[in-house]
């Protein structure tokens, strides 16, 4: 038991530092997220120019909730790119039976570089364009270390919540000859639903309601929401609660595939 | 930088003038490695990649272009093909400063990048052979005699119409010779042709060349890790190391420089205390078995001959030498001197 | 054969020198067929799987329409964004969408430049009797994204139904030209970005900012931004010609900065300017590639 944990520590360790040797694609990154991270500052201040108070949040909540978004975006990959393209390669060239024969387990395997990179990711793509996006707007951020803690525990719940999703993505591949099509659709799913395009609390009506209690909530808005004090007290114990469920209940429902799956490879034997 | 106008390309002929097809004179490529320090890019490291390498190659010559992995094999074949262009010295290839017209040197070479092909991964074979027919404009009745032949001879029948992405490694290479060769190109380019083939594959690749070489008279310059293409191919042999050329010559005579040495394997009818036959020294014992080392130049029959007049010897066979070990031991020699 | 080849060498010598511009136009038709021909393979290779494509063309289509719905959600808040109504916005949306797609479509995978320089494959387009850049240009050329074309043309015809333009016969002129100087400039950002891959392989992602960034923020009206930010994209990098200069003449628009109402036909002669200036980067950049083989 402690011999698997240092060894998924390893893999972890492993997935940080793959990341960290692209410093240059790290700073076009960091580039790009502060880019779009200008222009869409701009068009929310003219937002909540027209309608203060939108969703719950004031002028200043929002731009930060835009830079929020941009940090966070590589971390919790809404826009898919991490581990899933080169399981999807295994699953495709059937080099997926050996990792089968291995005596690590396959979801934590994949789970731990996963989280390897993200952790990466936090540091080398989330902070600086926060950093950036303070020095050219007024941002709402807490003063206090307890809020920033409360939001980190939602980051991870965010990251295990989309490892979930993109790794029921992979395993479409077993099925489908080329997964390009299914990567996409959940990657639109992705940026449409978790208020990565515009925050949930501005979806009007039923829309708004359904987008908020889908899994992606759980990657930008939910954080966002932590960080801007909107959840304290019971109301964050609840928001984990939410997002652990879904991370939980998506988990389960990888295992359940892979050994669907399994099944498969070993009766094509490979 | 060229001050020699009198060899530039339009008033040379196609041959040059004295039959070479490809011709270096003192060519050299020289790489920055920078480092940066501030905005001041004077910080910078020169690597000599190529060395001042002069070489010619005849019409219908087939050359062997070997060495160690960073030994400037690539950047040599790379200035020959006009994706790099040389830092100094005189190149032509069929006439034509490759990078200055590398398009138009494109129309009369073919080159085959061992471990990259360049075929089309999701189309059957024969529609990348279409894409070249276009593209190098071959008159379709070149196209369809020269495609014939390479179907016959790379016995590629079967596969025209399979997608390149299901054909082994194999196929696949002899796919990727035979579209190098659909515009009858001059000179042939071969990059590692048999790395990671199967024997059978390996076989009729080096088949194919050599006809390829004596009916067509294309000129093959090929690099490759596997001496037996060399031994089994290439009657001049070029060395090259640290972007210098240490040896350009026939095959036997790169033995004599390495002072290589062939192998006598021997099998006695028991162990027996290691053979004492004057020129040759046991390297090895296992069991019944010896293996004796004597000079590459040095014929095996006395040696033969006196083995079995002293021993009891159940069986024989000469091993060749690993010329890799012969290249070593030559570099090991220069660099000493 | 050698006597074949002496006679080619004897044409050579005995024609005169073709002149400059002659050269210049076969290289671009060589470009434009070498292009023709490897587009259409990867057309080919993506028919290999059907539903695939499908599956994507759509994904492309809804993808690109997610911007709009953005706009669309915003727009059931408020009825106003920088002063402009959704009709006005859709129109600046619709230009800015349809002509980036189309040279998304066009040029879409320069972004893959650099991974080729990285892995070398970029040497195997070099021994080709064909330019580089009409090679680059087609790599994984795909049809899917059509998509985005047809989603832009869909909001720009929306945008007309809604919008109450004065219409002269220069504006309903000025539209086409707007599609296809706006394509050519996002084409030169493009190429420039191919060219920077050269020198920094890992940095397509900067290219991204400024191509997919530039789209978008061509999307919102000019007023909504910072003045320093517009004054950055008329005079630095001029996408502001790609779609707000015309467009607000066509609508009867104030543009933020003080310009005169001229600059809306600038677009042609900016585009022309960006495209010189891009293919000389292209240059630069392969010859340091050429030069340097990293």
């Amino acid at each position: 038991m402690k011999g698997a944990g240092r060894l998924y520590a390893a893999v972890a360790a492993g997935g940080f530092r793959r990341y960290a040797t692209y410093r240059v694609a790290t700073a076009a990154g960091v580039f790009t997220n502060t880019v779009f991270g200008m222009i869409l500052a701009y068009t929310y201040i003219a937002l909540w120019d027209e309608r203060p108070g939108l969703g719950g949040y004031d002028q200043a909540q929002a731009v930060t909730y835009v830079w929020v978004g941009q940090g966070l975006l590589s971390v919790v990959a809404v826009m898919g790119g991490g581990f899933e393209d080169e399981l999807i390669e295994r699953i495709r060239t059937g080099d997926i039976a050996i990792d089968l024969y291995r005596p690590a387990d396959l979801q934590l395997w994949w789970l731990a570089a996963d989280a390897g990179r993200a952790g990466f990711q936090l540091l080398g793509r989330g902070v600086l364009p926060m950093v950036l996006g303070g020095l050219v707007f007024r941002l709402a951020l807490p003063g206090d270390a307890g809020t920033w803690a409360a939001f980190l525990g939602a980051v991870l719940l965010g990251v295990l919540v989309s490892f979930a999703i993109r790794y029921l993505v992979a395993l479409a591949a077993f099925w489908f000859m080329d997964g390009a099509g299914v990567q996409q659709l959940a990657v639109l799913a992705g940026l449409f639903f978790s208020g990565m395009t515009l925050p949930l609390n501005v979806f009007p009506g039923a829309l708004g309601e359904l987008a908020r209690v889908l899994p992606w909530s759980s990657l930008i808005q939910v954080p966002a929401d932590v960080l801007l004090g909107e959840r304290t007290g019971w109301a964050l114990l609840r928001t984990y609660a939410f997002q652990a469920a879904w991370a939980a209940g998506l988990l389960a429902l990888g295992r359940l595939i892979q050994s669907a799956a399994t099944r498969r490879v070993v009766v094509q034997g490979g | 930088m060229d001050t020699d106008t009198s060899d530039s390309g339009i008033t040379t002929g196609t041959d040059g003038r004295d039959g070479a097809l490809i011709r270096l004179d003192r060519v050299e490529k020289v790489f920055d490695v920078r480092r940066k320090t501030g905005f001041l890019r004077r910080e910078r490291r020169r690597v000599r990649a190529v060395d001042s390498i002069s070489f010619t190659v005849s019409r219908g010559e087939m050359v062997g272009y070997i060495g160690p992995n960073g030994a400037g094999k690539s950047t040599t074949i790379k200035m020959l093909t006009g994706i790099l262009t040389p830092s100094g010295g005189h190149l032509r290839v069929a006439g034509i400063d490759p990078s200055r017209e590398r398009t138009r040197l494109a129309q009369r070479i073919g080159v085959v990048f061992g471990q990259r092909t360049t075929l089309w991964w999701d189309l059957p074979l024969v529609d990348s052979y279409r894409l070249m027919h276009r593209m190098y404009r071959i008159p379709d009745a070149r196209y369809a005699e020269n495609l014939d032949r390479c179907v016959e001879l790379l016995e590629l029948g079967d596969l025209l119409d399979v997608p390149v992405r299901q054909l082994s490694l194999g196929q696949r290479m002899r796919g990727d010779i035979a579209a190098a060769l659909l515009h009858d190109p001059e000179v042939l380019y071969l990059d590692e042709p048999t790395i990671g083939l199967d024997v059978v594959s390996k076989v009729r690749v080096r088949e194919f060349l050599r006809d390829l070489n004596a009916e067509r008279g294309t000129t093959v310059l090929l690099t490759t890790h596997d001496l037996s293409d060399i031994e089994q191919l290439c009657r001049r042999v070029m060395v090259i190391d640290h972007g210098r050329l240490m040896y350009d010559g026939p095959l036997t005579g790169l033995h004599e420089v390495g002072e290589s040495e062939r192998t006598l394997v021997v099998d006695l009818e028991r162990e027996l205390p290691p053979i004492d036959v004057g020129s040759a020294r046991v390297v090895k014992v296992e069991g019944p078995r010896q293996w004796l080392a004597f000079p590459a130049a040095q014929s095996a029959a006395p040696l033969v001959a006196r083995i079995a007049a002293a021993y009891p010897l159940v069986d024989l066979s000469v091993r060749e030498p690993d010329i890799e070990a012969v290249i070593s031991r030559m570099y090991a020699g220069k660099t000493t001197s | 054969m050698a006597d074949r080849q002496q006679q080619r060498q004897r044409q050579r010598q005995g024609a005169p020198s073709p002149g400059f511009e002659r050269v210049g136009r076969s290289r671009l038709m060589d470009g434009l067929r070498a292009y023709r021909l490897i587009a259409w393979m990867w057309v080919r290779s993506t028919m290999a799987y059907r539903a695939s494509f499908a599956m994507t063309l759509l994904g492309n289509f809804a993808g690109t329409a997610l911007d709009f719905v953005a706009i669309l959600l915003m727009f059931s808040r408020v009825d106003e964004l920088g002063g402009y109504g959704l009709g006005e916005v859709a129109f600046l949306y619709g230009l800015s969408s349809a002509a980036f797609g189309l040279t998304d479509l066009a040029l879409g995978s320069m972004d893959r430049l650099g991974g080729r320089v990285r892995d070398g494959t970029l040497d195997t387009l070099l021994v080709r009797p064909a330019p580089v850049l009409a090679q680059v240009a087609a790599d994984r050329f795909a049809l899917r994204r059509l998509g985005r074309i047809t989603q832009g043309l869909l909001v720009l015809g929306y945008a007309l139904t809604v919008v109450d333009i004065a219409w002269t016969p220069v504006k309903v002129l000025l539209m086409p030209v707007m599609l296809v100087s706006g394509a050519a400039i996002f084409g030169a950002v493009f190429v420039a970005g191919g060219a920077f891959q050269f020198v920094a392989q890992d940095a397509s992602q900067v290219q991204n900012s400024f191509t997919y960034g530039g789209t978008t923020l061509l999307q919102y009206p000019p007023t909504v931004f910072a003045k320093e930010l517009v004054r950055g994209v008329t005079f630095v990098l001029p996408l502001a010609f790609v779609n707000w200069l015309p467009a607000l003449y066509v609508l009867g628009l104030p543009y933020p900065l003080d310009l005169p109402q001229w600059v809306a036909f600038l677009p042609p002669l900016v585009a022309a300017g960006c495209c010189a200036l891009s293919g000389l980067a292209w240059r630069a950049g392969l010859r340091s590639y050429r030069s340097t083989g990293s």
